[in-house]
């Protein structure tokens, strides 16, 4: 069989034209003071430490309007479409709330205890001792979903503003100086047309504007394309899909998995591991992740976790349980060498997953993005303090590179890609990396666009199971307890080409845990090298698995996708 | 003319909603929302003010609920209404229809509407009715359901869908009018109305503000008791049968329908 | 000891609305348990033995009011207020219904009372009644008892059945109301126009659901001859709407509408959760779908695993004939 790339098929998708002046006439223009795009741990960090640090400062407050702080979040709620693990350092909670306790924290409990475990089919054989990156003692296990509620919350009392259902669809640059963000139209149809009650977006303008868009980085890459500042590496992404159980019996510890059902072999490409995670008393979580360069169209990281769920020592954990959540996201796995080169352009700053601050081997991600939303509040507030007309954020990147950040994400900075040599290898090069501190093996080793693997059609679907309603589950079953409600003309907002060989297409439907792609059935069986693909996407969670595989996720209208809890 | 839109904050619709088995209520916690019954309430408002037939003074939202319920007049503000008021008291808590139905009149009857505007029914009571019940407090006529509403001076023509087909219904001013969703397409708010919409004026009163006699509402004051809360009765997976011969097979959906008496 | 009073509604030909029929018939078996007796109240110009007729149903008495305009709620809140009041009447019941929802609820302010709606069953208890009604999307009944007299019950469409228990005719009575000030303030200018275009498949008692394994647009027709031997509507998955092969106005589920007829005849459908939503409260769910791992085979009361292609069209025929005969 052809083994073709998806980076072939390049989706009708140009970052110009998320770029550019504003359009609206002057005195049609809102502002604001700071405008934050993305309300989830880097955003509302930055909020909360702005309001905190502008108590001190009424002259600068003045100057910042009406509106200081204002934080754009595309979902329904702050926490709406966040989604971790997630055992959280929790050095960033520390800094930002000095006075609070972790009891007042959202989280579940302090990790006093975990595991890790090579699986095969049938077995789980600890690891013992256990790989040093997985240890999470001192962390706190949390939802990053409710933190998101948490910290919002926090951000409103302090008098931010906090605008929900609003994506911010352009970034509004003059003369190469970000002067703000355009919210996206609501009231469009699935082609893109007008209905009755169409409302335009806003220019929004603001003296310093924060993008904390997490791992989807719409307005993000685009700027980094435009200002060409992207890392010396492209970015990567792994697909994490997530459920939440009531258990009768409670976990007592954190536990990793590798090994099974991931396949080991180079060829396969498959490198990832389940992680699942103690809820208090009455719940726990487990997810499953996969590196999106595997080879095999036929992988579904959906469907894994739910074969996952079938091996005995998972079975009995889930025993007389019920699941009560649903939920999946990528996490971006480029590490230290996918980091933009400059994370500051003038009048903007990145925060956060979307400038790749994720340390895949610990999983660490949530407090590298809170310390980077709180470095962006000091550096705002000081320069405007200084010059109230100020574009220059230089002080922001100056933090972020001397601080933890910068060190850890260099220190892992070649971990993940040994993996592509298999799981064996890959296990000894990357433990021995671990051991060195990243001084061994060195240097940088290059990493390649996920897009850029070739996809056959494999077997990787033998195995997974068929839905039983108990313990598996079908994707619509789970795009509905994600509280998914989307309407159904709602805008396409996904770009992809729609005509493309069958293993492309094969990919991307078995890819997606929401199951938008579909093959029309007539087409299924026919023999067609080439077929459609149609888009059902009122079902997206935007996880945006597609933007990492050959397509490109764009914003959808504010307030559509899921509603996630507690995941 | 004056209008009230009577709003209600409410589980949102993604939200899983649950009773508490403890006190036997909704467990009204996770994300709450605007009712988006009532925002069809809110845009029929904006649509009389747009249309120009009659002048309408002010657009009033109101609502009764605990302190949150704010978030659903700062909502129903951004869609267009020009001030809220907010009618909390812990003695409301737990008031059954009857008991929030004279609630709200009194605090209606403070406003003296010309007309009371709110949407069909509740995502989370289920109760269609809370229109009618103020209504009779505040002794104006109304009618639920409306799909169709033409205003001209003093009165109103309504249609909408009843038991035998459309009726058409002319109603004198001042009057409630529960709509259904049919009537229009609400709106979607402005960024500039959501950002402005805390800078409303939104005032806050209590059971005392508005001559609400404590033993009428709250749980105490409520009419019926919940007694008990069951799963339904388990739906049986029923009968599978694989069609062999297709005319044994429609045999046997005859049969079964004529003993369910759907065939009459 | 308490009576039970119902509200029958007629139309302008004075035949009386099922679902009123279905209410004193639920008022009379339940009138047995505490100890009292049905009665009904009639507004507008009903003859003499079309009043009288409705003791076939268990109505002892029939109370009714010729000056009171049909067809709205208000002034028929006035006349039952003061039946009510005058008797010591404990309990006012109707059958599913507009109208039905918006004099119960005009009771409940006049008489401060408490009042329980889409109810879907009522029972005694000690000589008093308990109204049972489904919360969240019918996923739990709840059940609700009265504080104090009278109690308001309001029926779910098609929540009570029928029942001719009576013996003989009721006694009809002529009442003299005053009507309230504000009742005289709405005035019917149309009544019961029918409209073609709009098929409210809500208030549909039976309903044809057509999936993806219809296989095309044309095949609905398939779905709408089995819909008309029935007597009922036809209804579509947002799958089908999506493709364009039925309209929205008929599609059922999370992102449609919900529905709870007598019977739902799902064909070709998968039975998807976001479907699912929409037509669980069904009374009967009848399934035709060819895979036999379809979900929907889980809820529903009869599957058939088999192609329905072969199957509807002989399942028209066959109840078309049995309806003939």
């Amino acid at each position: 069989m052809a083994a073709i790339a998806p980076e072939q098929f390049p989706p009708p998708f140009d970052p110009d034209d998320y770029i550019g002046p504003p359009t609206d006439a002057e005195d049609e223009r809102l502002e604001v003071g700071v405008a934050i795009v993305g309300g989830g741990p880097a955003g509302l960090a930055c909020a909360n430490r702005l309001m905190q640090l502008l108590e001190d400062e009424p002259e600068l407050t003045e100057k910042l309007g009406e509106v200081p702080v204002a934080v754009i979040e595309k979902g329904k709620a702050c926490g709406a479409h966040l989604l971790s693990g997630a055992n959280m350092v929790p050095s960033a909670m520390r800094e930002l709330f000095p006075e609070m306790e972790p009891s007042q924290w959202p989280i579940y409990q302090e990790v006093t205890d975990d595991a890790v475990y090579l699986m095969t089919k049938k077995r789980a054989l600890p690891l013992v001792p256990m790989p040093p990156n997985f240890k999470n003692h001192g962390n706190y296990t949390i939802s990053v979903a409710k933190l998101g509620r948490f910290l919002a919350e926090r951000a409103e009392e302090a008098g931010a503003y906090i605008l929900t259902e609003t994506t911010a669809d352009k970034l509004l640059v003059e003369e190469r100086i970000v002067r703000g963000v355009r919210s996206g139209d609501k009231g469009r149809d699935r082609e893109g047309k007008e209905l009755g009650n169409f409302e335009p977006g806003s220019d929004l303008m603001a003296k310093a504007t924060v993008l904390c868009e997490g791992t989807l980085g719409h307005l993000s890459y685009a700027a980094l394309e435009y200002y060409d500042i992207a890392g010396q590496d492209p970015q990567r992404w792994e697909l994490g899909v997530k459920e939440v159980w009531e258990v009768p019996e409670p976990l007592t510890k954190v536990i990793h998995t590798m090994g099974w059902p991931m396949r080991k072999g180079a060829r396969h490409n498959e490198f990832g591991g389940s992680f699942i995670y103690p809820m208090g008393e009455s719940k726990l979580c487990l997810g499953m992740v996969i590196g999106l360069d595997y080879t095999d169209a036929t992988v579904s990281c959906h469907d894994m976790l739910q074969e996952f769920k079938t091996h005995p020592f998972i079975r009995q954990l889930l025993e007389g349980g019920k699941r009560v959540g649903w939920g999946a996201k990528t996490i971006p796995s480029g590490g230290y060498w996918a980091m933009p080169s400059k994370l500051t352009v003038p009048g903007m700053m990145i925060c956060g997953d979307a400038a790749g601050m994720v340390n895949i081997p610990t999983l660490k991600g949530i407090h590298y993005a809170m310390h980077a939303g709180i470095y962006a509040a000091e550096a705002i507030v000081e320069s405007l303090k200084r010059d109230p007309d100020s574009v220059d954020f230089s002080a922001y990147e100056r933090r972020v590179r001397g601080s933890l950040i910068e060190k850890d994400l260099y220190q892992s900075r070649n971990m993940r890609q040994p993996f592509e040599k298999g799981f064996f290898v890959g296990g000894a090069i990357a433990s021995a990396m671990t051991i060195s501190r990243g001084a061994f093996p060195g240097g940088h080793w290059d990493q390649e666009p996920d897009a850029d693997h070739e996809m056959s059609i494999g077997k990787a679907a033998d195995g997974y199971p068929k839905p039983d309603g108990k313990l598996t589950f079908d994707k619509l079953g789970s795009v509905f307890l994600s509280g998914n409600a989307t309407r159904d003309d709602a805008p396409n907002h996904v770009k992809i080409q729609r005509h493309v060989p069958r293993e492309i297409a094969q990919t991307w439907v078995s890819m997606c845990p929401a199951a938008v792609y579909e093959i029309p059935e007539a087409q299924l069986g026919n023999g067609a090298t080439t077929v459609d693909v149609n888009v059902v996407a009122s079902n997206c969670v935007q996880c945006g698995a597609i933007t990492a595989k050959g397509g490109r996720l764009t914003m959808p209208e504010g307030g559509d996708g899921p509603l996630y809890q507690e995941v | 003319m004056k209008i009230c839109c009577l709003v209600k904050e409410v589980p949102d619709a993604a939200v899983q909603k649950r009773l508490d088995p403890g006190t036997k209520r909704l467990d009204r916690g996770g994300e709450r929302n605007l009712n988006p019954f009532d925002t069809h309430g809110i845009e029929a408002a904006m649509q009389i003010r747009e249309g120009g037939e009659v002048e309408v003074t002010e657009i009033v939202a109101v609502t009764m609920g605990p302190e949150t319920a704010a978030r659903a007049l700062h909502k129903a503000v951004a869609l267009g209404a020009d001030r809220s008021v907010h009618l909390t008291d812990d003695a409301l808590a737990g008031s059954d229809v009857c008991a929030t139905g004279y609630a709200l009149a009194k605090v209606l009857e403070s406003e003296s509407p010309d007309l009371v505007l709110l949407g069909q029914q509740s995502d989370d009571g289920e109760c269609y009715v809370v229109g009618a019940v103020v209504a009779d407090h505040l002794k104006m006529p109304s009618l639920t359901q409306v799909i169709q509403m033409d205003v001209s001076d003093g009165k109103l023509r309504c249609e909408r869908q009843a038991e035998y087909g459309y009726d058409t219904v002319e109603i004198a001013l001042p009057a409630v009018i529960s709509v259904g969703d049919a009537i229009n397409e609400p709106r979607y708010p402005s960024l500039k109305a959501i950002m402005g919409a805390k800078k409303k004026p939104l005032d806050t009163k209590s059971t005392g503000d508005v001559g609400i006699e404590a033993d009428r509402v709250g749980a105490d004051g409520s009419q019926t008791q919940v007694l008990g809360i069951n799963p339904p009765p388990e739906k049986q997976a029923g009968e599978v049968i694989e069609d062999e011969d297709t005319n044994e097979t429609v045999e046997k959906i005859v049969a079964w329908l004529d003993e369910r008496k759907l065939l009459a | 000891m308490s009576d039970i009073l119902v509200y029958a509604l007629h139309n302008d030909e004075g035949e009386f609305n099922k679902n009123s029929l279905g209410a004193i018939s639920e008022a009379a078996r339940l009138a047995s348990g505490t100890g009292g007796k049905a009665s009904v109240v009639v507004v507008g110009e009903v003859a003499d033995d079309a009043a009288a007729g409705l003791g076939k149903y268990g109505a002892a008495k029939v109370y009714r009011c010729k000056a009171a305009p049909e067809g709205l709620a208000q002034p028929i809140v006035d006349v039952m207020a003061k039946v009510i009041t005058d008797n010591g009447i404990g309990y006012a019941l109707f059958g599913g219904g507009l109208l039905g929802f918006e004099i119960g609820a005009g009771l409940t302010a006049r008489l401060n009372a408490g009042v329980t709606m889409e109810v879907t069953a009522v029972r005694v208890d000690g000589g008093k009644l308990i109204a049972e009604r489904p919360v969240l999307q019918d996923s739990a009944i709840v059940d609700v008892g009265y504080v104090s007299e009278p109690g308001i019950i309001i029926g779910r469409l098609n929540a009570f059945d029928i029942e001719e228990s009576g013996s003989g005719d009721a006694e009809v009575e002529d009442v003299e109301v005053e009507l309230s000030e504000w009742s005289t303030k709405a005035t019917m200018v149309t009544r019961g126009e029918a409209r073609g275009e709009d098929i409210n498949i809500e208030d549909a008692e039976i309903l044809v659901g057509g999936g993806r394994g219809l296989g095309e647009k044309d095949n609905f027709s398939l779905a709408e001859d089995l819909a008309k031997s029935l007597g009922g509507a036809v209804a579509a998955t947002r799958a089908v709407v999506d493709a364009g092969w039925y309209p929205y106005s008929t599609q059922i589920g999370q992102t449609g509408k919900t529905v709870a007829p007598k019977l739902y005849l799902a064909v070709g459908v998968s039975g998807a959760i976001q479907h699912k939503v929409g037509m669980q409260s069904s009374e009967n769910i009848l399934a035709i779908n060819k895979d036999q791992n379809a979900p929907i085979f889980e809820f529903c009361d009869l599957g058939v695993v088999g192609d329905l292609h072969k199957i509807m069209p002989k399942l028209t025929e066959a109840i078309n004939a049995k309806k003939g005969s």
